[in-house]
């Protein structure tokens, strides 16, 4: 179709869509980045929502966005501020306002923009483009409610219906801007309404008529083109850091040859991995949806003594009530995933924001010497793999292993290449042997990994008893001797230690011949990549050293740290892995640079903040 | 006996020397389940014993099964995850008062409530004993302890009431030094699918000595307790001629041939019946006003969650487009990159 406007040629954009909680904001969102993923663009999503269902209608807290950054080179964050937004009425702009880039286009629903709306946003005047100073900006003013009242008129919907339709008008007007095919989303919405014919008739005529509404006004409108990403050959599909971790235990559970159980408690913004599994009865995953989140970890151990893949997902309060258990699992050691999706706090904090403040709880938040693995996922397509080797660590080297994500990682998407899952590792626990239940004893160690023989409950002939009282080092058996019991301490320190044997070495990304080095764990990689990428296109050579595993830490971790002149530890919270990094390298000085905002760094000050310190 | 080969109670001791104080209850019950499992004729290797802290708890490690002493509270939940992951397994939940009651009793009233098959066995002293003599929430009103110095100003839990308010389908009491009855109590758990809360009156012998003496000593115990059989007229006494009858809506004790009472008034005891009023006045009974009530109160068939969980797996399975890992990654929304 020939375009007579203006094409504005990108090599990446950052759409944001942005309504009321009730407005279908995060189901446009992703049906725009399905579309453009399978366009052939890489994407990074990240959805914005209250933690209210439905807050009063019209109000900033009630203002639910979906943000997607789509490009044809690849793309690390859903992107720091929008290059497009659509705001479904004021409050979404009033919202928004400082998140959208100087000269942006704006799709707003006019119809929304009256007295009432503009005062609940709070706007003074009924002129929010001049109060808000988007005189310069490329304002598309459309009645999207008018022209979908008008367009469904006939048909015999409910206004209700009717209101609930705009959003697919808003998203057929943005499919014009970006010249997007509809065929995706069209097939999306006979599947989704099949049994109601006549809200899928509705949806794709406002769909179409969105669409046709940007042919209309093209004249005095400029959209955007972006080529596809070279993107490595595969199937491909999007997924979420939740659904990813999910799956990822589903793949360990097979590759283990274990029946996955999962014991968790609903928590926000952990609880669709405990959905997830709970569908996945048909590959017969065990859920328990306990009363608490203690009962949650507790049948997750129980399973695990009797031998299943056991593990319990969470956020950060309910991290603090499994603390008891955890340690339970220390002391017994018994393999178990604890999955702590981080979110703000502390106590009930931030729910649906996101934060890395959980650290020193998942390292030392439990009583007495008590040692866990703890492994950072970095994107929410990694978390797959971090869950799979969670697993594998656990199961191997018999004890809990903490898997920190956190709400930007749980809740944003990435299109995942499907993996062969002949490419994974398979997972060996330490069996008694058949020859060897003579001589086994419940405490018995493996020389090298000093990790004990896990047997499966109902095994005949090695019925043992365990529990969280100190034990002897070879029956197991209660043991308070006071000899006795710091070697037992020192064999559960060393056991976790001595994984660093089984781990990748830290590995350096960007100018490793800079003198700075940057320092991220966790759920920033995607910004502190993308920041360090974007200066070196400038020319300005920076190193970073992302870490995934925290404890322990990869053997190679103190000879790259001391090779930088300046390291600057970046993290979303008050400097908890600078100061684990203090403690475990004394010898070297570390800089800081944090936030707790309860919002991902942006890339643009993470830039600032780099170059800084270079001319330091 | 087919697979099943004779079983010794002998079989079930492990070789760790007993360590309850001397004159303890704790013994006796010990005594008394490795008879029942014995008789059961379950090989230890398919037996777990899940407890939680506290005297009674210690009870995993004295017998030859897989065992495991977990931590306060928590045993009714580990167990859960025991038997969900294992529903061949016989599993059994050793608690106190304490334990199951006040920091357990979020555990204690789901797993009633999801009737997993679990043998709970709830030692009842009302005292905290392992830290050495502070009141439980079976302590009676006014109960004078080291941290009730003046007396307790709360009243008790009654196992029972809590448990059928749970919606308990097994609900039965026992005395420890009673071998016979709970032997007969413990195997009667042991076959109901569900969950089963034996309460067991449990002396501690040194900081709550004779707390059930009144109630169970030779003399009296004829008198003041009343052994419950399903289809049997509910009749005690030492000369057997006393019997409960219902006097509008409350239980009352009269004697057979006096007042007008014939044999034919006494109530017959219907452990099986769905409604749980009759059983809830059953277990309230207290003394000095009643007999307190001993054996097996309720009994009633309901799904277990374990039998539930398996059924349901395979119904899904069954049913499901997605049989395997591949075909869950590849359902839904994939493209393909050339």
């Amino acid at each position: 179709m020939g375009r007579s406007s203006k094409v504005i040629e990108r090599d990446e954009v950052v759409v944001r869509f942005s309504g009321d909680s009730g407005d279908g904001m995060q189901l446009t969102g992703t049906l725009f980045s399905n579309t453009s993923a399978v366009f052939g663009n890489d994407i990074s999503t990240f959805p914005d929502y209250p933690a209210e269902i439905r807050a009063p209608q019209g109000t900033i807290g009630g203002v639910s966005g979906f943000q997607v950054h789509f490009g044809h080179t690849e793309v690390y964050t859903p992107g720091d501020y929008a290059d497009v937004l659509v705001a479904m009425n004021p409050a979404a702009l009033k919202a928004n306002r400082k998140w959208v880039k100087p000269g942006a286009t704006i799709v707003m629903d006019v119809d929304s923009f009256d007295a009432r709306n503009l005062a609940k946003a709070g706007y003074e005047t009924d002129d929010p483009i001049t109060e808000d100073k988007l005189g310069d900006y490329n304002i598309i003013k459309a009645p999207i409610t008018t022209l979908t009242k008008e367009s469904l008129k006939d048909m015999g919907l409910d206004n209700k219906s009717i209101l609930r339709s705009k959003n697919m008008y808003a998203l057929g007007l943005v499919y014009w801007l970006f010249d997007r095919p509809l065929a995706h989303t069209t097939e999306f919405i006979k599947k989704k309404f099949a049994k109601n014919p006549l809200v899928v008739e509705a949806n794709l005529k406002v769909l179409k008529e969105g669409y046709d509404y940007g042919v209309i006004i093209q004249a005095v409108t400029p959209s955007y083109h972006i080529n596809p990403a070279s993107i490595k050959k595969g199937k491909y599909r999007n997924l979420n850091g939740n659904v990813a971790v999910a799956w990822g235990l589903i793949a360990a559970a097979q590759k283990a040859n274990l029946e996955l159980f999962l014991g968790s408690y609903p928590i926000t913004p952990a609880t669709e991995i405990l959905q997830e599994l709970s569908a996945r009865k048909d590959l017969g995953v065990k859920v328990f949806q306990a009363e608490d989140e203690i009962a949650g970890i507790c049948t997750a151990i129980g399973a695990s003594f009797v031998g299943d893949l056991a593990v319990t997902t969470t956020s950060g309060p309910g991290l603090a009530l499994k603390g008891e258990a955890i340690g339970l699992a220390v002391i017994s050691e018994l393999p178990l995933v604890i999955v702590n999706v981080q979110r703000g706090g502390p106590s009930t904090g931030l729910p649906t924001k996101t934060e890395q403040s959980d650290l020193m709880q998942a390292l030392y938040g439990r009583n007495g010497e008590s040692p866990c693995v703890v492994v950072a996922a970095s994107s929410p397509i990694n978390c797959f793999e971090y869950a799979f080797y969670a697993a594998k660590l656990a199961v191997e080297h018999m004890t809990p292993v903490i898997l920190l994500t956190d709400g930007f990682l749980a809740n944003g998407t990435q299109p995942w290449r499907i993996p062969d899952l002949a490419d994974y590792p398979d997972i060996v626990a330490k069996r008694v042997p058949e020859d060897g239940k003579e001589s086994w004893m419940p405490y018995n160690r493996d020389p090298e990994t000093l990790v004990r023989s896990w047997v499966k409950v109902g095994t005949p002939s090695l019925m043992h008893r365990i529990g969280g009282l100190e034990k002897d080092e070879k029956t197991g058996g209660v043991s308070y001797d006071a000899e006795s019991h710091e070697k037992m301490v020192n064999y559960r320190q060393c056991k976790v230690k001595r994984i660093e044997n089984h781990i990748p070495e830290q590995d350096i990304l960007g100018d490793p011949d800079s003198e700075v080095l940057v320092v991220g764990w966790g759920g920033t990689f995607g910004h502190l990549f993308t920041a360090v990428e974007e200066l070196e296109h400038e020319g300005i050579g920076v190193a970073l050293a992302h870490f995934n595993y925290i404890n322990p830490l990869p053997k190679n971790a103190h000879d790259v740290l001391i090779r930088y002149k300046k390291i600057l530890v970046c993290e979303l919270n008050l400097g908890q892995f600078a100061n684990y990094l203090r403690m475990n390298f004394p010898d070297i000085l570390y800089r800081q640079f944090n936030k707790v905002q309860g919002l991902p760094f942006t890339v643009i000050e993470l830039k600032e903040q780099f170059k800084k310190l270079l001319e330091e | 006996m087919g697979e099943q080969c004779e079983l010794k109670y002998t079989d079930f001791k492990s070789d760790l020397g007993v360590r309850w104080c001397p004159g303890c209850g704790d013994h006796a019950i010990l005594n008394s389940v490795q008879k029942a499992m014995a008789n059961l004729k379950v090989e230890p290797h398919n037996v777990a014993v899940i407890s939680g802290i506290g005297c009674s708890s210690r009870f995993p490690y004295y017998m030859n099964t897989y065992g495991f002493h977990t931590i306060h509270g928590r045993a009714a939940a580990i167990a859960s995850g025991v038997k969900v992951a294992n529903p061949d397994l016989h599993v059994w939940e050793i608690t106190g008062d304490g334990d199951a009651l006040a920091i357990g009793g979020n555990h204690f009233i789901h797993l009633i409530r999801r009737n997993i098959d679990i043998n709970v066995l709830l030692f009842n002293n009302q005292i905290y004993g392992l830290t050495k003599g502070q009141y439980s929430p079976t302590s009676k009103r006014g109960f004078i302890s080291k941290t009730s110095p003046f007396g307790t100003i709360e009243d008790p839990f009654r196992p029972g009431e809590l448990a059928l308010g749970a919606r308990s389908q097994f609900f039965a009491r026992t005395v420890d030094k009673e071998l016979k009855l709970s032997v007969e109590v413990m195997e009667e758990a042991a076959k109901h699918k569900g969950t089963s809360i034996v309460e067991i009156l449990q002396n501690c012998v040194i900081y709550n000595d004779k707390t059930h003496e009144a109630i169970t000593d030779k003399k009296h115990k004829a008198d003041r307790t009343i052994v419950l059989h399903h289809g049997e007229k509910m009749i005690f006494g030492t000369n057997k001629d006393k019997g409960l009858v219902l006097d509008g809506l409350e239980i009352k004790v009269i004697t057979i041939g006096e007042d007008g009472y014939t044999l034919d008034d006494v109530l017959v005891h219907d452990a099986e019946s769905h409604h749980v009023s009759m059983h809830r006045k059953l277990s309230n009974m207290d003394y000095p006003d009643l007999p307190v009530a001993l054996g097996v109160i309720r009994s009633v068939d309901s799904p277990s969650y374990d039998e539930c969980v398996e059924r349901q797996l395979k119904e899904v399975q069954a049913n499901s487009s997605i049989n395997t890992f591949e075909e869950l990654v590849n359902s839904g929304d994939v493209w393909e990159v050339e």
